[in-house]
């Protein structure tokens, strides 16, 4: 087995792990390494051929893999190695890894920092449990996106999209585009679950029903899907005897939410929160093994590569002063997710970044709201608060904490976020 | 008009392990499938337990032949390089109600032959399986209980059977059966093929089958079981099958892990009348949900990555196998209704059969040439470091991981592709690398999977199936793309 050594390794060439590995390198990491288990970089980037990526970040509206060339072309330019079509078998909390590919064969990397941005899965049919038979003709939304965009194939012509996530949503204009027909789109939930321009040139502008408070009961058809039955659900999403109605179609798409992979996390030890299903972090993105970073949607779902980017800025700076011994890990303030809000990310601010630079908080509210104050609260004290016109489960909430906010604030004291009526 | 000696109708279990003991002998023998692979009805969809042999009915075929193939299936394993795992079974009690049963099922076993049945109270229970329910009373432990792969037995005995010189047609449905002169003529879709002997191992369809000679005496009557699969992450919830205690239908749900380091839950017994209706329904999998959660409570319902159901294909009115000749039909056998413990039973089936074949005056000459063992397909993910490096150094296509959930590589699935058994289906490449049935049930992989399978079979993508006739994967390419290009 051969080995290597690098300061910081990056896992996954996706827009996380190519922001942490360009960042990385420009704060000073000598070698950084990035592997890749896809034969191209860019990620999921590659895939998304519609436009509406960086418009926060660049002021324009790029496609997927015009907003991936950005990076790539950068991290080139910068030096950073990269392996493709390599997986990484093993992570050992000592940042030891084990990688496989065609060329090297198996190899050890013994790295400084590692940066884990390995994305995340889609939910697949499975998870949600949809009784019936299983034929072909059942995709998740992103796979399919993957045959049409990539690989040039059609899925099917008659199509229902079960989740109203933007991947979904996606499909269901560039399935109909490519002439297919998409009959409807379903969502358990009684408000859609992707972004609202999603929403209205994806759905309204191709004339494409979205019915929600719906959910499929059954898939029919033994060898390939020929139907599924759809039927409304109650509040508690389960489904209404008596309001079965049947949806012929050749094809499935399932769009219902996206699991962070934290396979190789948990090898290494890295605590994972089990909220999001990514690892716990702090401001700087270290996890709870010193040395292991994570950024992206391996930390949690992000519906805005722009901020993946400029998160996983954040770990490859970490990374870099972690791999060459400048990191500052001092006394910390725990973040608490409060009213209507599902979770906080980072979980951590270090008292001394907090009080030299502004912090970047993200968060989900629990359901829709108007009008609205996000809090920032301490032992009764409140530190800082924002309002908001409105708040969506879909949409993040972005919160920027300027610096000196936590000025006072004892190491380990708990800050809570939390959202009031205006 | 190819003329053969013995003919096998179906390729699950049954006729698997037919042909395999068939195979032995200088006999012209030929298997036929209606489905494009083996292990594709009955077969793939069950609990694949070896059951040591304690609930069947004393002296029925179920409880003679359960016990006897019980004794088989370590060493067949062995030959056949199947995994088989000999951690024994529980029966355990949840209510005071189900106290008695397990004395009677002890009792049972004895009077069928069984060894090593032992009632275990409570803190040995617990001590064995740590999260079972702590409120349970007690539990039968059957130290001769096992779990194994049933399709990849299928696979491996229809392999060294096909390596012993067997002919095996896949995609080829018997139409009819025409008697003449002491030989049958099996009506297929463009030819007939000539047989001394017929074997009925149709599973499901066993009765269609034997109603084109006459009539049966027993009718199919399917029986639906429902189970759900966990993610790999749940590994050592429990270390060996556990039942709960039997009702009339079935044995009761089980939870076990698998060959392949999952763990599943069910079935749950249900009779219905399509018997290719394997559709899973909400309030069956909610019953084995209830059972199985009362049986181990910290079953996480978020590692669930998919659930299926399975037919037992049962004969009425016996309620146990129906094995052997049919009544004024000269040289055609039945072995039928081969529902649960018909994986456990199978080897012994087959060495029973060709005792009846013989007793029919099939003539058995030992094959010199016989060649007991088969080695399986290389599985990667499960080598030590070591082994992976080597085989990497030795062919670099084992560098190429294409189903990362599993850590299937390249190598494999074309290793698949030229086996003596030939894959052609997508459902048939998952049961033998595993490409796909990891946590992300193929959403990563497929295309690039398809892309290998097109390759190296010389075909286009959209005609791969997933599992025959009909069940296309893409139904063409885009307007203007170009084909190809999925492996580059």
């Amino acid at each position: 087995m051969t080995e290597l050594i690098a300061d910081v390794v990056v896992i996954g060439a996706g827009p996380a792990g190519l922001a942490a590995a360009i960042k990385a390198k420009q704060e000073g990491a000598a070698r950084v390494m990035v592997l890749e288990r896809d034969r191209e970089l860019g990620g999921i980037l590659q895939q998304c051929i519609h436009n509406g990526f960086g418009l926060h970040l660049f002021g324009t509206e790029l496609t997927g893999p015009e907003y991936a060339f950005r990076f790539i072309d950068e991290a080139l330019k910068e030096g950073v190695e990269f392996m493709l079509d390599t997986m990484v078998l093993e992570i050992g909390a000592d940042r030891t890894i084990i990688a496989l590919n065609e060329n090297r064969g198996m190899f050890r990397i013994g790295a400084g920092a590692v940066v884990l941005a390995m994305g995340c899965r889609e939910r697949n049919r499975g998870a949600v449990t949809i009784p019936g038979t299983r034929p072909a003709g059942v995709f998740t939304a992103g796979a399919a996106q993957r045959l049409v965009n990539m690989e040039g194939y059609m899925p099917g012509k008659k199509v229902v999209i079960l989740g109203s996530g933007d991947i979904g949503l996606i499909m269901a204009r560039r399935m109909t585009w490519e002439g297919a027909k998409v009959e409807a789109v379903l969502e358990i939930l009684p408000f859609p679950s992707g972004l609202t321009r999603n929403l209205v040139q994806c759905l309204n502008d191709q004339g494409i029903p979205l019915h929600l408070g719906n959910t499929v009961v059954k898939v029919h058809g033994l060898r390939r899907v020929e139907g599924v039955t759809a039927a409304k659900v109650d509040e508690k999403l389960r489904p209404i005897p008596g309001t079965e109605w049947f949806i012929p179609c050749d094809t499935l798409l399932l769009s219902i939410g996206l699991i962070p992979e934290n396979e190789l996390s948990r090898m290494a030890g890295v605590r994972i929160d089990p909220v999001t299903g990514g690892p716990v972090v702090t401001d700087d993105m270290e996890t709870s093994v010193k040395g292991i970073f994570a950024c992206g949607n391996v930390v949690h779902v992000h519906d805005l590569v722009d901020n993946v980017t400029m998160e996983s800025r954040i770990a490859g700076e970490g990374a870099a002063k972690a791999a060459t011994g400048r990191i500052a890990r001092g006394g910390s303030v725990n973040t608490l997710a409060g009213e209507n809000i599902r979770y906080v990310v980072p979980h951590r601010l270090g008292l001394k970044n907090s009080s030299e630079r502004d912090t970047t908080l993200y968060m989900r509210v629990v359901k829709p709201v108007e009008k609205v104050r996000v809090e920032v609260v301490s032992e009764g004290r409140l530190l800082h608060s924002k309002s908001e016109r409105v708040l969506k489960p879909a949409e993040m909430l972005v919160l920027k904490l300027p610096k000196g906010k936590l000025e006072g604030l004892g190491d380990g004291k708990e800050v809570e976020f939390r959202i009031n009526a205006d | 008009m190819s003329s053969y000696d013995v003919a096998i109708i179906g390729a699950g279990i049954s006729g698997s392990a037919i042909a395999r003991e068939l195979s032995k002998y200088e006999l012209n023998t030929v298997v036929i499938e209606a489905e494009d692979d083996v292990a594709s009805g009955t077969t793939k969809a069950n609990t694949a337990i070896v059951h040591a042999g304690y609930d069947a009915v004393p002296g029925s075929w179920k409880a003679r032949m359960n016990l006897v193939g019980s004794r088989m299936y370590e060493m067949l394993c062995a030959d056949l390089d199947v995994p088989y795992h000999r951690t024994g079974t529980l029966v355990v009690a949840l209510e005071r109600d189900q106290a008695p049963l397990l004395e009677e099922l002890r009792e049972r076993g004895e009077v069928n032959g069984v060894e090593g049945l032992e009632l275990l109270d409570k803190g040995r229970l617990l001590e064995m399986e740590p999260n079972i329910n702590p409120e349970a009373l007690g539990a039968l432990y059957a130290s001769t209980g096992a779990y194994t792969c049933p399709w990849e037995m299928s696979i491996a005995l229809m392999e060294n059977a096909v390596e012993n010189g067997t002919e095996l047609l896949l995609g080829e449905k018997v139409l009819d059966i025409e008697e003449e002169g002491g030989h049958f003529g099996l009506v297929l879709k463009d030819r007939t093929i000539r047989s001394k002997y017929v074997v009925n191992a149709a599973g499901l369809s066993a009765d269609k089958v034997a109603s084109m000679v006459g009539d049966p005496g027993f009718r199919i009557a399917p029986r639906r079981g429902e189970y759900w699969l966990f993610d790999k992450n749940t590994e050592g919830l429990v270390t060996r099958p556990v039942f709960t205690a039997p009702t009339p239908l079935s044995k009761g749900v089980v939870i076990t892990p698998t060959a392949d380091g999952n763990i599943m839950a069910g079935p749950n017994a249900e009779n219905i009348d399509d018997p290719s209706d394997v559709s899973t329904t909400q309030q069956g999998l909610d019953k084995v949900w209830n059972d199985a959660v009362k049986l181990v409570p910290s079953l996480p319902r978020r590692s669930a990555i998919t659930n299926f159901a399975g037919l037992r294909a049962a004969a009425s009115p016996q309620a146990d196998f129906v094995i052997g000749p049919m009544q004024g039909h000269f040289g055609f056998f039945n072995t039928a209704g081969i529902e649960s413990p018909g994986l456990t039973a199978a080897p012994a089936i087959a060495a029973a059969l060709t005792g009846m074949l013989k007793d029919a005056g099939l003539a058995l000459e030992k094959k010199r040439s016989w060649k007991p063992k088969r080695k399986g397909l290389v599985h990667f993910a499960g080598l030590s470091r070591q082994e992976q490096d080597r085989l990497v150094m030795e062919d670099h296509r084992y560098g190429h991981v294409i189903c990362r959930c599993e850590t299937v590589t390249e190598a494999e699935i074309i290793e698949a592709l030229r086996r003596p058994v030939p894959c052609r289906t997508m459902d048939g490449l998952k049961r033998r690398t595993r490409l796909g049935a990891g946590r992300c049930q193929s959403g990563f992989c497929s295309p690039r999977a398809l892309g290998i399978v097109a390759r190296e079979l010389g075909v286009t993508v959209d005609s791969i199936s997933k599992n025959g006739d009909g069940s296309f994967y893409v139904t063409g390419l885009l307007d203007g793309a170009e084909g190809g290009g999925l492996d580059d």
